[in-house]
Parts: C-alpha cells; structure tokens; sequence
C-alpha cells in the first residue's frame, strides 16, 4: 500500500470507515492532498464499503471538493450582486493580473488557485473574498495585489489578517478581519442578555411542557418558510424511531444574508441551548451542526464553546443535571453548495450524499437523518427557541406583529450608508428600515434574497412579516441606477450554478430563463419574450421538487410585476417579425485577431 | 370494498387505492393515464422528471411520489397540466441532443412517445446542444449521454433489480450527468448485456448493440397507438 493508501485508510477509519461521514472523509483528504484523485476515490470506497461511483457522486456535487488538482492555497472571489456593485470585476481583473491567470485558473508553479465563489456572508464588507478558510473583506484592485504579494512571500494565508474585526472576531480561536456590523439590537436575539439558564429551565420542566411553551409563543421558522416551530417539534417527539435527531442548519447561503455568522461569532451559546432544549424536547441525544464551509474560520472556536458546555454539565451526560437526558453536539462541515440550505438537502448531505433534496412525504419530523425522526431548525430559530424558555412565551408572543410574533433579524446591504445587521420587530414597514440603514433613495429592495421578491417605491409601505413581505433575512438595496434586469441575470446565474440538478424544471428552466434575460440585455428582445418569461417561470415554480426551483423564477417574475416597464424598453414590438440576433462586428472579432486588422463593415 | 380501501377523486372520476399506493399506482389500476418518464412500475419512485405533477387540492405534486389519501382531489388531464407537462418535455428535448430520425429507439422511445402524445411540432425553447460523451466501449452495450434525460431508472434499475450499482450521477445543475462505477469507461464495471438496467432506459441512452432494427420502423411499440394506451384500455375494458 502507498503512502497515499494509506494516509487514506487512516483518515477513513478516523471517522469509523462510516460512509454517512463522506463529507468528512473528503473534506480530510482534499485538506490532505490538495483534491481528490481517482485512487483516493477507489480507497475511501474500498475503506467505507460503498461503491467508487457513489463516493464520485458526493464529492462531484460540492464546489470545495475538487477531483483536479488545484493550488495549495485557493482564492475563492465572492461573486454576487452586492460584490459586482461594490467593484468586484476590478479586483478580479487585479487578481488575474496579478497571478497571471484566468478566473478558474492555477499558476504554472501550481501554487495558487483563483475562482469564483457564491456568497460568502460578507456582503456588507463586500467584495470579499476567502483564501482557503481565511476571510478577506472591503478588497480593492490594490488590495488584491497585495494579497497575491504576501500570499507569494509567505505561502500563509494566515498572514492576510492584518487588522482585526469588533467583539469575538478578534478572538484567537477566530482571529479574523470580519466586522460584526450590529447596527440595531433588539429585545429578542441580539438583546443585551447573557446567555442564561434557558437549559435548566427547560430540563425543569418536562419535554411537553416545552412544546407546550413553544406553541403558546408561536414562534414560527426564521428560515423562510415560517413554520411553527412548537408544531414541528411535537411532530417529531410524537414520531416513531430508535433514535432522533436535532439538526441546526448553519448553511446560511441565500446571498445577501449574513446575520448568521454574526449570531455564530457573538451569540453561539444561545444557538447551542436552543439546540439543547430541542433535544430535551422531541428526545434526541445527538445535534447536528450543519456549517457551511464559508464559515469554517469559526469552527475551532465553536468547537471551543461546545467544550466549555460539556464542561459546564450543559452537554454530555445527565444535562442540566437532568438524570437520563444525554445530549451532544457534532459540528457538520458543508461544502459549499447553496441547496444544502433546503432542509432535505441538509440532511442528504449530513448522510455523506449529494445535496439532492428528499422526496416528501415523509417530512423529516417523520423520517430524516438516517431515516430517524428529525427536527431541522435554523440558527436564528434556535436563539428565539433559549430566550421564549428564558424570558417566557406571553413576553415574546407580545413582541413583533399578529401572525408573526418576535423579532426578526436583517441582513442589510448594497446601496445604503449603514449595511450591517437589524433586529426589527415583525411588523415593521420596509420604509422605516430604509430611513434607518441609509437606504432612503432606495428603486428596488430585494426582500428574502433572490428567492424572495424585488419590490419598488410602492410597496415601501408594507410591513416585514410572514403575511406581507416575508424575508429569511437578506434585504439587499438597490438605488436609481441599477439595472433590474441585471440584477435577474445575476440571481439567475446563481440559481443555475447552485441547482442540484434532480429535477427537469430547475435544472433546465433556469438555463432559460437567463437566456432570456441575457438576449433581453443584448438588445435582442421582442413583445413576445415578456409572456415566455412569464410562462416559463410559472412552469418552473409550479413544476419544482423544491424551494430552489419553487422560487428560483421570483426574480424575474417579481421584476416583471413591479418593474414592467424596465422590461418593456428592452421588449419592443417589432412588426417586421424580425430580431436583430446577428452582430457582425461580433462575428467577425475571431478573424479580425486572426488577421491582426480590422475589417471594414459597410452599413447602408 | 374493505375497510381500508382510499376513496379519492382524479378529474371527477372516483378512483379507489390501497393503503401505500401512491396516485400514480391508484391511477395505473384504475384505467386513468398520468403521463410519466421516470417513474416505472418495477422501481422506487424517484420524482425527477416531474411529468406526473398533478394537482392535489390545488398544490402541484408528482402523482409517482405522493400516496394516496382518502378524500383528495386530483386534477390530471386539464388544459393547466397538458401546458405544464408540454413545457417538461420540450425542456427535456432542448436539454440534450435528441435526434429522433436516426435513433434506434424511435418508435420505443417514451420522450419521443409523449412528444407525439401531447401533440409537440416543435420545442418553443432553443435547442442548448450541449457536449456530451458517447462510450462504446463495452462489447455489448453503449451510453449515449446525448440521448440522456437523467430519470435515473438505469441507477435504480442496476443498484435494485441487477444488484451491480453500475451507474450514479455525477455533477450538479446543467452539469450533472449520468456515470459509471468505474473511471471512465462502462468496459470496465459489471455490467452484462442482460441486465435489467440496459431495458429501462426510456430512451435511446443506454442500447444494446447490434440489435438496433430487429423490429423494423413501423412496427414498434408507439407506431400505432399512443403512449399510455395500454393503461387507458384497461378503463375502457372495464377492468374497475
């Protein structure tokens, strides 16, 4: 056996040759070997017992993992809409200069890697970008040449971080140039409230009575899709299994959100006891931490706070001291794929497998992780579930609006004076968090990311809720110039390259729909291309396996809505019938390098 | 009529299903055709092509996934689908590279079959022509992604019917693609010319060689009546 083999083997049995423990496999050896060839593919198969072509799968799926090799250092350029408007293309242009290399490419030594990434979470110190794990935020084209110069000195991405962020990014188990960017506390999740007892109270009370509380409080899911949590839970408790699991979904990936990572850095010990108190409450003994490799500079000191609640008697054996409730919490590295964020898909990809979404029913409360009973909650749920234990469910179900009791969190960036993190109460008018942040010139709010909608001026008045403008978080600004056209393109490109590609409507449909969009922007539009939009993205939402395609077309049928008549202009009625589609000078660009002239175009 | 029998309806018609039937089987045995492309009576239920999307109480679900429950009201054969369904296979027909006149499976081919079904002349979605690899390398059988609609009865069919688990899909999104379980070349997995596997392609992806025109153009299984026929007759004949 080569050293590869065996290195291989040993990584393997490290996580007990589990093939349920594949994302951590290869995440270990493209950490190892710098990606994952084909003899390590045909070793972690022979090692977990599963075929080559099942491993081939799982890493093909994940844009960390790599069956090419790539540089020992790569640079990740996150690419999305707030980063192309805050001058991405020029710190690109900067890096491929730089580097001497095409985006996608490495250096002949083989050293570096340069490509683009979706949205890493740091959209309101945009653009930024990761060099491996490490975070480089507010990049400039001379910046970037001075990340290339440092990286080629010292071959030490650590060595980056040359000023710290605010509150625990300066933490040396994070020690990063992150900022927090809270701009507004609120009563709830960023509230001034050690993190408390919520454990030992919960534990005091039994598991009904949790749900009970729950229930009363009427919280519902801050992912999105706004389910009662109390319900969820009660379904899962009430479910059948050997064994249940708590899940918390850290894939915080919707572009223009990053309020996670903040609860991550300042508030982890309140996610981990909303974690805990779930676990007490459906009867798990083990939590799933699902983190998106984009945050993976917290995981040691996450690791870190997870010891100090073993330590304390919050996790392990007999928590809270609560004889016969056993609960811990396994941190679960993603890597890098959007869909993860879809409940489903989450547990898939815990289970060692593509990110493909499951088919429902059964709902995970019924059957999930490894066919167990399994709650799913994101990060945000988890905090408001510790303080409506601490604080009690009158007091938090007063807060916020009617049908959506609390507060909600908000990621804001793009054009305003003050990005960064919110915590309103539901219920709050969009104008009011506009006048706050800066953002009062805004033409266009993306609410809820590109799934969400693209609304103008006269929906400012609509309040934030789960009946009104409903937001998972991400509220990204748009000010007069910006083209909403544009803006589709660029979620299109996103929902396209993060597509699992199970299903025919979402992997194929979004293809289209960006066809359109670009043949829009090309000046190559006619009248009838407005109702194919219309009518191709009805199919899609309608004829989708899940969210991502379910709500993938919003863009572009939101725009179509509330910004028609920029669609209009560039849609005209051509009653000749015909379509300037050909550009000669375009056609003839390649023989015009070839010739090293160029040719003359007569127009009559 | 037991106890446990499920009452529901499909487009009006009472249809009765046992317990862990899904609305496809309830439909299948009650004579009603849902159209469908990865769904096959002899596999797991996989929902990928979503050609069996019908209505459930007003929200869209695939019939080959969705067991059947007493009381729901199922829309099938409506203007709303035949539009929905219509815009699924035109999708499927730009996606890859389908050249029905000279396929061997023209006439057996179910894309083709629903095509013809649904009344299709020509896609209104452009054709994207992608590239994709052919493998000829096996002595008995060939691959032919260009033909591929990613339904994955071939993943089923090996992994649950032949036990050899020769392919798997590999790649994401437009990306994604059907492979073998071995580096690059079908020669080299397990698979034999009998297996199962190489029967459930609805289309021309996976052929077996040499074999191609034994059954003559014209004399195939959707040369004379249209796909779902079959199914249909059973109403027709009364069997419920």
């Amino acid at each position: 056996m080569s050293d590869a083999a065996k290195t291989i083997a040993d990584i393997c049995r490290t996580f007990g040759n589990d093939p349920a423990r594949l994302m951590d496999i290869a995440r270990a050896v493209q950490a190892k070997f710098g990606h994952i060839p084909g003899e390590a593919l045909d070793r972690i198969a022979a090692c977990v017992g599963v075929p080559r072509v099942e491993v081939e799968s799982t890493v093909s799926f994940y844009t960390f993992f790599s069956e090419q090799p790539k540089g020992r250092i790569v640079i990740r350029l996150c690419d999305d809409i707030i980063d192309r408007m805050s001058g991405m293309e020029t710190v690109a242009r900067a890096f491929t200069d730089e580097l001497g290399i095409p985006v996608g490419g490495t250096t002949p030594d083989g050293k570096i890697s340069l490509e683009y990434t979706a949205c890493i979470g740091m959209s309101d110190q945009a653009p930024a970008a990761m060099v491996n794990d490490i975070v480089v935020t507010y990049l400039s084209s001379d910046k970037a040449r001075e990340v290339v110069r440092i990286l080629r000195e010292t071959g030490d991405p650590r060595k980056l971080v040359h000023r710290l962020g605010d509150g625990n990014n300066a933490h040396p188990l994070i020690h990063a140039m992150v900022h927090n960017g809270i701009r507004r506390k609120g009563p709830v999740v960023l509230a001034d409230l050690p993190p408390g007892d919520a454990v030992r109270k919960a534990v005091a009370m039994s598991p009904v009575e949790v749900i009970r509380d729950l229930k009363t409080s009427r919280l519902r899911g801050r992912g999105g899709a706004g389910f009662p949590t109390g319900l969820k839970w009660e379904f899962t408790r009430a479910a059948e299994g050997a064994q249940k699991f708590v899940i918390c979904n850290a894939d915080e990936g919707e572009p223009g959100t990053f309020k996670d990572r903040v609860l991550l850095t300042e508030y982890p010990d309140l996610v981990f006891e909303g974690m805990t108190i779930a676990g007490y409450a459906i009867g798990a003994a083990t939590g799933l931490f699902y983190l998106r490799a984009e945050y993976a500079y917290l995981r040691a000191f996450l690791e870190n706070v997870l010891q100090q609640r073993r330590a304390k008697g919050l996790l392990g054996q007999a928590v809270g001291g609560r004889e016969g409730f056993d609960f811990d919490i396994r941190i679960q590295m993603g890597a890098g794929a959007y869909v993860c964020g879809e409940e489903t898909s989450l547990i898939s990809s815990c289970e060692g497998r593509r990110g493909d979404p499951k088919t429902r029913p059964p709902f995970p409360a019924q059957k999930g992780y490894l066919g167990f009973p399994t709650c799913v909650n994101n990060v945000e749920t988890f905090c408001c579930v510790a303080r409506v234990i601490e604080k009690g469910p009158g007091w938090f179900a007063q807060i916020g609006s009617k049908g959506s009791p609390g507060t909600k969190l908000l990621s804001i960036s793009g054009d305003c004076s003050r990005p960064g993190v919110y915590e309103f109460p539901f219920g709050v008018p969009l104008r009011e968090v506009l006048k706050e942040c800066g953002g009062d010139e805004a033409a266009a709010v993306q609410m809820g990311g590109p799934s969400g909608q693209l609304v103008g001026p006269s929906d400012f008045d609509r309040t934030i809720c789960y009946d009104d403008l409903p937001t998972g978080g991400s509220m990204m600004i748009f000010g007069p110039g910006r083209n909403v056209l544009e803006i589709a393109r660029t979620f299109l490109e996103f929902f396209v390259h993060e597509s699992c590609g199970y299903c025919t409507p979402c992997r194929v449909g979004n293809v289209l729909l960006k066809q359109k969009i670009d043949e829009l922007l090309a000046g190559r539009g006619r009248a009838e291309d407005l109702p194919y939009l219309e009518q191709l993205g009805q199919s899609v939402k309608f004829l989708s396996r899940c969210g991502l395609g379910q709500t993938s077309p919003n863009p572009v049928l939101s725009g179509l809505k509330n910004f028609r008549a920029a669609y209009e202009a560039l849609a005209p009625a051509r009653p000749d019938g015909r379509v300037p589609s050909f550009d000669i000078r375009e056609a003839l660009q390649e023989s015009e390098t070839l010739q090293g002239r160029a040719s003359v175009v007569f127009t009559p | 009529m037991s106890d446990k029998t499920i009452a529901f309806t499909i487009d009006g018609t009472a249809v009765t299903a046992t317990p862990g039937q899904t609305i496809l089987q309830a439909a299948d045995a009650a004579g009603i055709y849902i159209p469908r492309l990865c769904a096959h009576a002899r596999l797991e239920p996989f929902g990928a092509c979503r050609v069996c999307t019908v209505k459930v109480n007003g929200r869209p679900q695939s019939a080959c996934t969705t067991p059947a429950v007493a009381g729901m009201v199922v829309e099938n054969d409506t203007p709303e689908m035949l539009e929905h369904r219509k815009a699924l296979i035109e999708m499927l027909f730009v996606e890859g590279n389908h050249f029905c006149m000279f396929c061997e499976k023209s006439g057996n081919c179910e894309l083709q079959a629903l095509g013809y079904r649904f009344g299709i002349l020509a896609p209104k979605y452009p054709y994207q022509f992608p590239e994709r690899s052919v493998d000829a390398t096996h002595p008995d059988v060939m691959v032919d992604r260009n033909r591929c609609i990613l339904c994955a009865r071939c993943v089923r069919a090996s992994r649950d019917l032949d036990g050899k688990h020769v392919f798997q899909f590999v790649g994401r999104g437009p990306g994604k693609k059907i492979w073998i379980n071995a580096e690059a070349k079908l020669k080299d997995t397990a698979l034999a010319s009998a297996d199962q596997a190489v029967d459930f392609c609805p289309v021309g992806a996976i052929l077996r060689k040499r074999v191609g025109f034994a059954v003559p153009i014209g004399e195939r299984r959707y040369d004379h009546a249209p796909i779902g026929s079959d199914i249909e007759a059973r109403r027709d004949g009364g069997a419920q």
